[in-house]
């Protein structure tokens, strides 16, 4: 028996739950069931073609892209700072950063319930400090910070690994050869983290535009990504045929988005920047 | 300047614990308070063991993760090997196949299995529940177990086969062995994934079988509730305490490794020494 | 020899977690000298190195350069190249644009840049691998781009640290002729670090022998190999017989129980010293007619000469010589007062 065929039965579970599956959101995307049978039909993707399931597509990707940027924002430095020399050593601080990803998703979320209530912590500490308290529960903004919270450790992460894996002599090779702080980062660092960086945004972006969960629970019942729509689709108004076309415009547009960043990767790879 | 970073890295790590941190404060509170503190008590997480939906999904949480890791680690092992041993252009279409799971949002392998398990007739609960776990474990078994086959050296299989082993022998004795780290790591992986789950539980299971991460979900969307609160500290201090006993044996090993290593460099030296003798 | 001083270390100190890297280290160092730095691993060559080139701070002392103190001016400003172990290439960028990197720093212009590095590539043996990208170039090849990365800046002071350690033999040989070559004619200093003596010896127009950190010895490579000042330089330098004596007088050693005329003087009169002698200066006679002798206990063949180990009174000769003697057979051995010499006991810590 030769040893590739071990690998068949895994194979067989694969056509099984992985291949119909999506097979099958693909057929009831396109088909309508009538009293003869199934026909095929535009009719479901044609409805996603309504101003306000496309603004629901439209506020799942802006919000997702403004917390990829906020979280590479904050995330970057943080990742420079641990990945430098003082910090390097000290393999707690990597511990620090991996443990939040290690708690419960869920629980992340829904701490930042009982954090922006009307009458939760941070409003009793603005009042106390005579501050106006702050209203965002159940808004877009609590939606981005909820993103931002439970992914910043996901962009932090492949920058740091990246940055760490630079060898201290490229560097210390950059600044013999004159180059001061601004340069050494412009040229040498900043080219090289770029595969770290891609990581770290695709680990935030697609989680964020695809999320029901933190939609959910911190911008409320009526708060509606493109997540939640297909929630509904399915467990509420048990609508397959709408609710698989907006599985499949989800998924073309993560296809989209791997196809956009592996082509920036490939620009980037190799060769010079400058 | 060393300040300015000793501060961003501290307010960083302050807007990751410190919601975290206020739960955990919080869960001792005697009120339901989310702002004021009344003193403290342990009767929420006294309420906690003794609320049944909650101790069931724990049950089910932890059935669910050892059972779909261990099958996911066997049914992995056997691919691995098998895919390993395939010719490149089945087998990165095999592999792309495999990672589909892992590149595909929760909630799209969620939905699909779910309408797999209706348009079979399946009813949800426990076992649709049990075999999407496996289905999205396996892969990152597979991804764990792969780099470690390509790094063997290919001729030990040969060698155990030239000594007169029989192939599942040479598996057993051989070709595991030198794996099994990778195996390991997988099913940990596994665990952990199958613990954590909530997406993909979510829409796979029914007729009252939840996970943790299920009940959360529900009693956050109807409200705040302290028990949540103690809910999370336990988790939070289980997680912290695994972390620090893996690192512990990490870092013994990685100790001991190295002593070996210098007591090796020792002997050599003295074995290697070429020139004259005194 | 009337050649200014360009660089100078004046009682440079250096500690490393309560370990003592460099100790009360002086040095200076003139214009187009091939100066060496050679000593075991953890003498302190390297960390002198890098303080020269600013990525370590002295603890004590100074460092001047053409007169000027530059103990705090950053790396980037000063006018030292550096040529590191491992390469350290921009893995991002290719051949060209890693040797025209320092060149653009200065905001040259675009022709006069690629007038320099196409200059460089030609000098190093490396024209029309402009755009190879540096992870497909060889162990040498990487070496001559790092070399060429460095010389184009036209430094006053070329640092290299053991930049050949990686390389095969040959290569090695090759490139340390190469080396010399371009110091001589660019007529740049040269500061180079190794722990391969023989490299030092072939290279160097003076070499600096550290230990411990502290300076052994200073010398050109003949004084370093035929005057060791202790029997530290005399061990690391070459092979070396080393044995106790008693100086009679000038011009007269005892050892082994018999008495040698030599040629060194200067020590008081049955003053106990080290005496050195190099396997290569020992000849194999028969038993009869030498002063020492004693049993052949093995004989290599090492393709240049046969290494020979003869076991005497309480001493084990190392002997390399072109004619053998067979194990076992008893040899007498003969030396030249030319080639006994005398050093001060090594005084221990």
């Amino acid at each position: 028996m030769k040893k590739k065929w071990l690998a068949s039965p895994y194979i067989v579970w694969m056509i099984i739950f992985i291949v119909v599956p999506v097979f099958l959101v693909l057929f009831y995307s396109v088909a309508e069931q009538t009293e003869d049978g199934w026909r095929l039909t535009a009719d479901h993707f044609r409805r996603f073609v309504d101003p306000i399931y496309i603004n629901v597509l439209i506020r799942s990707v802006v919000l997702a892209l403004v917390s990829t940027v906020i979280c590479l924002l904050l995330g970057y430095p943080m990742a420079a700072i641990l990945a430098s020399k003082e910090y390097s050593r000290k393999k707690i601080m990597y511990l620090l950063i991996v443990m939040p990803m290690w708690m419960n998703f869920l629980l992340r979320t829904y701490a930042w319930m009982t954090l922006l209530e009307r009458n939760g912590v941070i409003n009793s500490i603005l009042s106390l400090l005579n501050l106006p308290a702050i209203d965002i529960l159940y808004t877009n903004k609590a939606v981005v910070l909820g993103m931002v919270y439970n992914f910043l450790p996901f962009m932090i992460l492949p920058i740091y690994s990246v940055l760490s894996k630079i060898d201290d002599s490229v560097i210390e090779a950059a600044q013999d050869l004159g180059g001061n702080n601004v340069t050494v980062f412009r040229r040498v660092v900043l080219p090289l983290s770029l595969p770290g960086v891609i990581s770290g945004i695709t680990m935030v972006f697609m989680p964020a535009v695809t999320t029901f969960v933190i939609s959910r629970l911190l911008g409320g019942g009526q708060f509606m990504l493109i997540g939640n729509l297909i929630e509904q689709q399915f467990l509420s108004s048990g609508d397959w045929g709408f609710g698989s076309a907006l599985s499949v415009i989800m998924m073309l547009l993560i296809l989209a988005s791997m196809g956009a960043m592996s082509r920036y990767e490939q620009e980037n790879g190799g060769g010079a920047l400058w | 300047m060393r300040f300015l970073k000793k501060s961003y890295v501290f307010l960083i790590f302050a807007f990751l614990y410190a919601p975290i941190l206020v739960l955990i404060v919080f869960s001792f509170n005697e009120s339901k308070s989310r702002a004021n503190w009344d003193g403290f008590t342990l009767k929420w997480y006294m309420e906690l063991f003794q609320d049944r939906q909650i101790m069931s999904a724990l049950y089910y949480t932890l059935l669910i993760a050892v059972l779909s890791s261990i099958i996911a680690t066997l049914i992995g092992v056997i691919a691995s090997i098998g895919i390993f041993s395939m010719k490149k252009l089945p087998q990165s279409l095999v592999l792309n196949l495999n990672y589909l799971p892992i590149l595909n949002p929760d909630i799209v392998t969620g939905i699909s299995l779910m309408v797999l398990f209706i348009f079979m007739k399946m009813p949800l609960g426990f076992v649709t529940m049990l075999l999407a776990h496996i289905t999205f474990n396996i892969p990152y078994v597979i991804l764990s177990i792969l780099p470690k086959l390509k790094q063997m050296n290919k001729h030990l299989y040969e060698a155990a086969l030239d000594l007169g082993a029989t192939p599942v022998e040479a598996f057993w004795k051989v070709i595991l062995p030198e794996i099994m780290s990778g195996v390991i790591t997988g099913f940990l992986l596994a665990f952990t994934l199958s613990l954590d789950d909530f997406v993909i539980s979510f829409f796979t299971t029914g007729s009252g079988v939840n996970n943790l991460s299920i009940v959360i979900y529900g009693m956050a969307r109807r409200g705040i509730s302290p028990k949540i609160n103690a809910l999370s500290t336990l988790m939070f201090v289980s997680v912290l305490l695994l972390l620090i006993i893996v690192n512990f044996r990490m870092s013994k090993d990685n100790s001991e490794r190295r002593t070996k290593i210098e007591r090796n460099k020792e002997n050599n030296r003295y074995l290697f020494n070429p020139g004259r003798d005194i | 020899m009337t050649d200014s001083i360009i660089l100078q270390l004046q009682n440079v100190s250096k500690i490393y977690d309560d370990t003592p890297a460099l100790v009360d280290l002086s040095l200076n160092i003139r214009k187009n000298e091939f100066v060496t730095l050679l000593g075991p691993s953890g003498c302190g060559k390297t960390t002198t190195l890098r303080i020269i080139g600013g990525f370590e701070e002295a603890d004590e002392g100074n460092l001047l350069f053409e007169g000027r103190n530059i103990n705090d001016l950053p790396a980037h400003k000063r006018k030292v190249n550096t040529v590191f172990q491992k390469y350290a290439l921009f893995p991002h960028m290719n051949v060209f644009d890693n040797i025209a990197f320092g060149l653009k720093i200065k905001k040259m212009e675009r022709k006069a840049i690629t007038e320099k590095v196409e200059y460089m590539l030609k000098l190093v043996n490396l024209n029309g691998f402009e755009k190879r990208s540096v992870n497909s170039l060889s162990g040498g090849q990487q070496q001559r781009v790092a070399i060429a990365r460095a010389l184009v800046n036209e430094p006053e002071v070329l640092l290299l640290d053991e930049p050949l350690g990686a390389l095969d033999l040959k290569l090695r040989k090759g490139m340390q002729v190469e080396l010399k070559n371009m110091q001589q004619s660019l007529g740049i200093t040269f500061i180079y670090v190794t722990h391969d003596q023989e490299e030092a010896l072939s290279m160097s127009d003076t070499i600096v022998v550290m230990n411990y950190g502290v300076i052994q010895q200073i010398g050109t490579p003949e004084d370093i190999y035929n005057e060791p000042k202790n029997a530290f330089v005399a061990d690391f330098i070459g092979e070396s017989n080393i044995l106790d004596g008693v100086m009679e007088e000038d011009y007269l050693v005892t050892f082994m129980g018999k008495t040698f005329q030599c040629v060194d003087k200067g020590f008081e009169p049955k003053e106990r010293i080290d005496v050195v002698i190099r396997p290569e200066d020992i000849k194999l006679v028969p038993w009869e007619e030498g002063l020492l002798g004693g049993v052949v206990q093995s004989a290599t063949f090492k393709g240049v000469h046969y290494e020979m180990i003869i076991d005497g009174e309480n001493f084990s000769w190392m002997v390399h010589s072109t004619k053998m003697a067979t194990d076992g057979s008893k040899i007498g051995l003969k030396i030249l007062p030319d080639d006994i010499h005398i050093m001060k006991k090594k005084v221990t810590q």
